[in-house]
């Protein structure tokens, strides 16, 4: 079948999509968006994660079938999402925005190792920040209580959020 | 594998008459972990993100009426007042993602007897809300789960949403599991406070080939809660009641070994879990009625 979606703001289509396939699947397979990565298939890692109509979910759970004509966004479009929140208006096409605030915080902080689980991280805590931008630290860790990481230990990965909100609260 | 999209509510009932071996996916928690691991291979799959009305609720005099796929987010964040037994089960489901996604219609559809709904709806008093093509029909809780990961609807049928009985009194939630998130219940309990039936409610999770009350222990409970005057008095539960209570509870459950925990640990961790729910709900009872009566 055929699947006509918006990804990070641009419309996609996807053609001689399988009826069982996964979202995770069409983005890595079809439309060569390798960012979500494929760890597990079974919602317990949180690698996959993007937004849904603005709703973090697990890509690898969702059926292709029912992304027809809804909005994703994945790693891949962070930084244009920022660049819209900061200037509150559309990235010219083609603009290069390079990292968002929150990716440039996870380089800093050292929070990316191997960085499997880092694009799942950031679309998940990205999300959380918009809705608490001073957030605790419970707030940090229910959010991302869906994310596994099997290298840092997330103390730097919590360093890192914490990084981001407040050189947002710096900028103002 | 064909991939139906009904657009509305009866479309949807259309389609599954029509394939009754369709699979109704909402969420897609449990149906597509079965997919990406080859353990099912339906000839048509039915997405449900399109039926607006199941995402739905409202809140009615006696009950909240659940559409079936509203996700566990969004009971936890609307209707913790309402169903606060059901919306602290849902907070221990997975992760913020699945939350995002999966929902009761989809707990129910599966009826797994380690779900985390069936407990609370069991301890609140709900009805399933059925419909096919032929009619629509009330399925009482106790009578919807009828085997491991088995239920009571027919294959015509799809749900449309559950009729949660609304909170009179204290509920409580309580799992046992490895850590906090993205756990299974190794065993679970519900326990609802009827204070205006004066009846205590249970539902017993992960214990059992099916989620199931612990009949026995609320029979004892509400004669002894009635003989001393409790419900009026207001005093203590002592503890050699609530031990009782708690043995009964373990003896309502028939569980097995498995690779999350033994037999005699699940009844165990019932009966110790039987026991401090009651305790909590019926000490938040009796602070409740001390305050409304402080204020008379
Ligand atoms: C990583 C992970 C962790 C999990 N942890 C938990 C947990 O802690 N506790 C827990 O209870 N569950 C857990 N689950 C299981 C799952 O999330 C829940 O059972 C959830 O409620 C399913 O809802 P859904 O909408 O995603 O269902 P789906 O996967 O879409 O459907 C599940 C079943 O119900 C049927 N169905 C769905 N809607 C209807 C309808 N309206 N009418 C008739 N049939 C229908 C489907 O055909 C299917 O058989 C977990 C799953 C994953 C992947
Ligand atoms: S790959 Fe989707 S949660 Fe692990
Ligand atoms: S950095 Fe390796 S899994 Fe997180």
């Amino acid at each position: 079948m055929r699947i006509d979606f918006t990804v990070n703001g641009r419309p996609r289509e996807a053609d001689d999509v399988w009826e069982g396939e996964s979202l995770l699947y069409v983005l890595r397979e079809r439309l060569g968006l390798p960012g979500s990565k494929n760890a597990c298939e079974q919602g317990e890692c949180g690698s996959c994660t993007v937004r849904l109509d603005g709703v973090p979910v697990c890509s690898c759970l969702v059926a292709a079938g029912q992304v027809q004509g809804r909005e994703v966004v994945t790693v891949e479009g962070l930084a244009d999402l920022a660049g819209q929140r900061s200037r509150g208006a559309v990235a010219r096409p083609g603009e290069d925005t390079g990292l968002s605030p929150l990716q440039q915080a996870f380089l800093d902080a050292g929070a990316v190792q191997c960085g499997f689980c880092t694009p799942g991280l950031l679309v998940a805590a990205d999300e959380m920040l918009e809705r608490h931008p001073d957030p605790s630290d419970a707030d940090i860790r229910e959010a991302l209580s869906g994310n596994l990481c099997r290298c840092t230990g997330y103390e730097k990965i919590m360093d890192a959020v914490r990084l981001a909100a407040a050189r947002r609260a710096e900028r103002g | 594998m064909d991939f139906l999209r009904p657009a509305g509510w009866e479309e949807a009932l259309a389609a599954k008459a029509e394939h009754p071996a369709a699979v109704p996916i909402a969420g897609g928690t449990d149906v597509m972990v079965e997919i990406n691991f080859d353990h099912r291979r339906p000839e048509y799959l039915m997405d449900l993100n399109r039926v607006g009305d199941l995402y739905e609720w409202e809140v009615g005099e006696d009950a909240v009426r659940l559409g079936a796929c509203v996700p566990y987010a969004r009971i936890m964040e609307h209707l913790r007042a309402e169903l606060p037994g059901l919306a602290l089960a849902s907070h221990t489901v997975a992760s913020p993602q699945i939350r995002n996604r999966g929902g009761v219609g989809g707990n129910l559809g599966t009826a797994s007897p380690a779900g985390d709904a069936h407990p609370a709806l069991l301890a609140a008093g709900a009805e399933v809300e059925a419909e096919s093509v032929r009619g629509a029909r009330r399925i009482p809780i106790d009578a919807f789960y009828t085997g491991v990961k088995r239920n009571a609807l027919a294959p015509d049928e799809l749900i449309r949403a559950v009729h949660v009985k609304k909170a009179d009194g204290p509920q409580q939630y309580s799992k046992v599991g490895t850590r906090n998130a993205m756990v299974i219940a190794v065993c679970a309990f519900g326990l609802a406070l009827h204070p205006e039936t004066r009846t205590v409610r249970t539902g017993i999770g992960s214990a059992a080939p099916t989620p199931v009350r612990a009949r026995a222990a609320e029979e004892f409970l509400n004669a002894a809660l009635e003989e001393g005057g409790l419900w009026d008095n207001g005093k203590a539960v002592v503890p050699s009641l609530a031990q009782r209570f708690a043995d009964l509870c373990a003896a309502a459950c028939d569980p097995i070994d498995d690779v999350r925990g033994t037999a005699g640990y699940r009844r165990h961790a019932v009966g110790v879990m039987a026991r401090r729910t009651l305790t909590w709900t019926w000490e938040s009872y009796r602070g409740a009625r001390r305050t409304t009566e402080g204020a008379a």
